[in-house]
């Protein structure tokens, strides 16, 4: 009986040193994983998520008051690799992965007041006061900035048509639970 | 014409069904199966029957509680094939609840709460009799002297309901296998080649006129019906010969070591569930690994795993114990133990030319 | 010759017999011809005539864009009717940019380049006029040829392997090619070699066409450097890897080509081709197509104008019996289903396939019982069940990580599967969505960086401007300590102003 007692003791404080060793001397400085996941964020600071940039977004994902479905650009693959990095469980077939829409604009509403290039965090719009602008549709990152601060309306958001080149087959349809593979 | 949203090909299929392979299984089961019903006479009979019986209801039950499509599964033969598989390794004269618990166990534990069909762990015949065997020793190992059935002496059919359903008595010649044998008296320090004497002869082993369960009295007719399935494209032939090989290979070299403790090799391949376990069971595609390579070691850890419960564990009989532990190990090997891709070296980064040649 | 092992396949019922004995019957024009832009792997082409415009037959309609790309030529004379969207072969039913043309029944050729003289043509003249015919490889991967003719300046090139297998259940076009144009078949092939610089060639004949593996043979009996090889009828044995493995033992790297191990392989169909445009000066026009299944009335070989609408062929074949259960361009087990029966034939359409029910078996699904079926089939070693079972659960890196790219999708896996489940299509869904994935992150780094920058001006800007406002400040006080201690009201409207303008 003692000596059990006296071994799991010894046991108790060799193992405690180690660990308390351990924590001074391998300590890491500042949080790297906010780091690490502002990286993997799309970078445009566009505010769709509800935080001002994504430095923040990737703040509030580590402190896990924002969900990993949280960036729209990011879409469903950032979500996932953002779950697989925080360790949390999330069901992404209901994530959808939204049509992509790129900002367009209408010719007959544009004034040339350069509101909406000044906003676009990547500058994909172009023109000059008192001009027509445009959007090169490369570049666009869906934000939706340039939307709300048009004055005119003349932004809107187009939703890409699929084509040729960019279909891919589908998950089969006999995807359900009566033949879980 | 073609349906939206489209199907992708091939638009051809081989004439393979889940169902077809199931049935194949089990008639490559029915010789020894019937030869069993043989032997053992009536009690076998409605024994076997109970079994088959009581697992088609469990799955129904499941079916309808899980709200799946009972035509589609209750008929795929997979219930059908487990409690066949259970019932012939039953003691041909067990009582009809051990067939009802057995069933239960089967399919209810060992397969339905895990998804159904594929989505088991364990193989669930073996789980139904690895859960008797613990829970009921006592009936899971009494044996019966065979009684050919309509000779002189052999329950009639009316006997057979009442040894059965226990009501009656009827004198018979109870035993215990040879495996229990060696084991029990190999522990009292009876020399080996004194528990063998009369108790074991090849001949009588290979053609089945043993003391064993209903359908593991004929290695011959497993070893016929197992090679059927091999040549029918129904299993492959790694596991059996690796599991095979490495049993026979361990046996030998203790049976060299001390043949006065360690039985030879054909005592561990043609008696107890070898055979029966090795083309029937342990070929289970849902619980073995999925590729060849995999299959090998699945084997080969087989074969090792059942020598050595036979020998130093606690049960005389270890094949079930050894397949639900190499099942357990399935995943594990399928993780690691991987085909090589075309193109591509093991560890999977594309070949370099410039190095092989 | 010694043949090597392949892995893996599957013994399919060839159902070549509908077809096989017989011979290739040429179509006559239909009464419109849609012929879409894009008929092959890479850019789509330019058209370069207008609404209206009549054009000739082997007239250049539109002009190829860029290095991987091909021209398309008009099938016949007649008049451009419109230039626009139409739907594709393609089992998206999406549209592309398609010319239609109406034929004017003259059939009126353009003037056609003089033959090239085969005896003083470098490589390069070669490859140019293939590239200039249009030429596209004909099994079905509609590769651009010239590329391929060209490969002999970045490779070190031992033999062209004509590929001459056609595994795909049901198909004998290549077939019937060989047994009926072998001469210029094989002209074609020595014009191949020609262009590659290659001293060897092989002729890949499964054993289940004896009679083209004869003719092929008596043809090339006299040169000592083309080789008919017949290999075993197994699928996937028409695979361009699969094939050089089985002629040299070779494997090709993933993620590499053939003509790293010295090897080119180009179909029969598209040596047949090479061939007119070298000695007849004439571009790729129409294409030799097995009308088959047992829905088709009169199913056969039929040389078919590129364009020539899936409904027209049928009909001048002589009809369909029914309704066919599945439609299908190409082959049962690679081909693609169609989106209806308008859609054209294009260059790479090897087959069209009118099927019944009782053909295609279609059973339901059932859960996967792991029997390893598919693994033992894998031309490509890979796990099917295990691939499936992760796509199925949303793991498509996982399924990326146990080789779902190397996947060819040829189909033995589900063809052998006997819980009928559809595995290509979950590999095809797969490997669709990692594509899209690369070229979201590929553009995502790119906006990223875009974004970055912006940022980076701005923030630039914003310190000019600080260092602006305080040079002012200064003078501002400098002045009114020197003059007086009146405010001047200009100065700070133009200060405001200014502020404003960078807000």
């Amino acid at each position: 009986m003692l000596e059990a007692i006296l071994s799991l003791t010894a046991l108790g404080i060799v193992l405690g040193t180690i660990l308390g060793l351990a924590a001074r001397y391998l300590k890491v400085e500042g949080n790297p994983l906010v780091e690490e996941i502002e990286q993997m964020m799309p970078g445009t600071q566009c505010g769709q998520c509800g935080y001002p940039g994504c430095a923040p977004a990737a703040e509030g994902l580590v402190k896990g008051e924002a969900e990993v479905t949280l960036c729209p650009p990011g879409g469903k693959s950032l979500a996932a690799a953002l779950a697989e990095k925080l360790g949390v469980e999330v069901d992404l077939s209901k994530m959808e992965n939204k049509d992509k829409a790129l900002a367009f604009v209408n010719e007959d509403l544009c004034i040339g007041c350069t509101r909406c290039f000044q906003v676009c965090p990547t500058d994909s719009l172009l023109g000059a006061p008192q001009q027509l602008h445009t959007v090169i549709s490369d570049i666009c990152t869906s934000c939706e900035d340039c939307i709300d601060i048009c004055p005119t309306g003349a932004l809107s958001m187009v939703v890409v048509e699929k084509t040729v080149q960019t279909w891919h087959w589908p998950m089969p349809k006999s995807h359900n639970k009566e033949t879980t593979l | 014409m073609t349906q939206i949203p489209p199907m992708s090909g091939p638009y051809l299929r081989k004439n393979k069904s889940v169902r077809r392979s199931m049935l194949l299984v089990m008639a490559a089961l029915t010789p020894a199966t019937a030869y069993g019903f043989y032997l053992f006479g009536w009690p076998a009979i409605i024994l076997f029957s109970i079994t088959l019986g009581s697992a088609l209801v469990f799955e129904v039950i499941c079916l309808l509680i899980a709200k799946r499509s009972v035509s589609m599964f209750a008929l795929d033969g997979s219930a059908i094939l487990t409690a066949w598989l259970l019932a012939i390794s039953l003691p041909p004269w067990a009582p009809w609840w051990i067939a009802v618990v057995g069933s239960g166990i089967a399919i209810v534990i060992g397969k339905q709460v895990f998804g159904g069909l594929g989505q088991n762990v364990f193989n669930p015949a073996m789980v139904a009799r690895v859960a008797l065997l613990i829970s009921f020793p006592l009936e899971m190992t009494t044996y019966m002297q065979p009684l050919v059935i309509f000779s002189e002496g052999a329950p009639t059919f009316m006997d057979s309901m009442s040894i059965i359903f226990g009501a009656g008595n009827f004198d018979a010649v109870s035993s215990a296998s040879l495996l229990d044998t060696i084991k029990t008296d190999l522990g009292q320090g009876v020399p080996l080649g004194e528990i063998m004497d009369g108790r074991y002869s090849p001949a009588n082993w290979i053609l089945g006129n043993s003391i064993s369960s209903i359908g593991e009295g004929s290695a011959l007719l497993l070893i016929l019906g197992g090679i059927a399935l091999i040549f029918g494209r129904i299993i492959t032939w790694y596991i059996p010969v690796s599991t095979i090989v490495a049993l026979g290979v361990i046996a030998t070299i203790f049976n060299l070591i001390d043949p006065s403790q360690y039985p030879d090799a054909m005592v561990h391949l043609f008696s107890g569930a070898t055979m029966l376990a090795v083309f029937f069971i342990a070929t289970d595609p849902v619980t073995s690994p999925m590729s060849p390579k995999g299959q090998i070691v699945f084997g080969i850890g087989l074969g090792l795993l059942v020598y050595i419960i036979r020998t130093w564990a606690a049960y005389p009989e270890g094949v079930s114990f050894a397949i639900l532990l190499m099942n357990a190990m399935t995943p594990l090997i399928d993780r690691y133990v991987r085909p090589r891709i075309f193109g591509r070296t093991q560890k999977g980064t594309p070949l370099n030319l410039s190095e092989k040649s | 010759m010694e043949i090597f092992d392949i892995q893996g396949g599957a013994k399919l019922d060839g159902r070549k017999s509908l077809t096989a004995d017989l011979a290739i019957i040429k179509m006559p024009i239909p009464n419109i011809l849609h012929i879409p832009l894009q008929q092959h792997i890479g850019a789509p082409a330019e058209p370069i005539v207008n609404h209206g415009d009549r054009v000739l037959k082997g007239q250049l309609i539109a002009s190829s864009k860029g290095v991987i790309s091909a021209p398309i030529h008009s099938p016949t004379s007649g008049t451009v009717k419109r230039i626009g969207d139409f739907t594709a072969p393609h089992p998206s039913g999406l549209p592309v940019l398609t010319l239609t043309l109406e034929p004017d029944g003259l059939d009126e050729w353009t003037e056609l380049p003089d033959p090239l003289d085969m005896e003083t043509a470098t490589s390069q003249e070669i490859a140019d006029r293939v590239s200039n015919a249009g030429i596209v490889g004909m099994g079905g991967a509609t590769f651009p040829s010239a590329v391929k003719l060209n490969l002999g300046k970045r490779f070190n090139l031992e033999m062209l392997v004509i590929n001459g297998a056609e595994c795909e259940p049901y198909l004998t076009c290549d077939d019937r090619l060989m047994q009926e144009r072998t001469e210029k078949t094989v002209m074609g092939i020595k014009v191949m070699m020609k262009a590659l610089g290659v001293p060897k060639a092989l002729i890949a004949i499964e054993t289940n066409k004896p009679l083209a593996f004869k003719a092929m043979e008596k043809e090339c009996a006299n040169d000592g450097n083309i080789h008919i090889v017949h290999v075993p009828a197994r699928y996937p044995m028409g695979s361009e890897k699969h094939l050089v493995q089985a002629l040299t033992g070779k494997e090709t790297p993933a993620k590499g080509m053939t003509a790293d191990l010295g090897v080119v392989v180009h179909n029969v169909a598209t040596a047949f081709a090479v061939y007119e445009a070298i000695y007849m000066g004439r571009p790729l026009i129409s294409r030799i197509v097995t009308v088959s299944g047992q829905v088709i009335k009169k199913p056969g070989n039929y040389e078919t104008l590129i364009g020539t609408p899936v409904s027209s062929l049928i009909e001048l074949s002589g009809g369909m019996t029914g309704t066919p259960k599945q439609l299908l361009m190409g082959g049962p087990m690679m081909g693609q289903p169609l989106p209806n029966l308008d859609v054209p034939i294009i260059k790479g359409s090897s087959g069209v396939l009118a099927l019944k029910d009782t053909e295609i078996k279609d059973k339901n699904v059932m859960p996967c019982i792991g029997c390893g079926s598919c693994v033992m089939v894998c031309p490509v070693a890979l796990l099917p069940l295990d691939m499936a079972s992760r796509i199925q659960h949303d793991d498509i890196d996982g399924a990326d990580t146990i080789g779902v790219r190397d996947c060819v999708s040829c189909g033995s896996c589900n063809y052998v599967c006997p819980s009928h489940i559809p595995l290509v299509q979950y590999f095809n869904y797969a490997k669709g969505s990692l594509k899209k994935q690369d070229v979201d992150r590929r553009n995502q780094d790119r906006m990223k960086t875009l974004a970055q920058n912006r940022a980076l001006r701005d923030e630039k800007n914003l310190l000019a401007l600080d260092r602006k406002r305080a040079d002012r400040q200064a003078y501002k006080a400098a002045m009114s300590k020197m003059i007086s201690n009146k405010p001047d009201s200009n100065d700070k409207g133009h200060e405001t102003d200014n502020g404003l303008d960078i807000k």
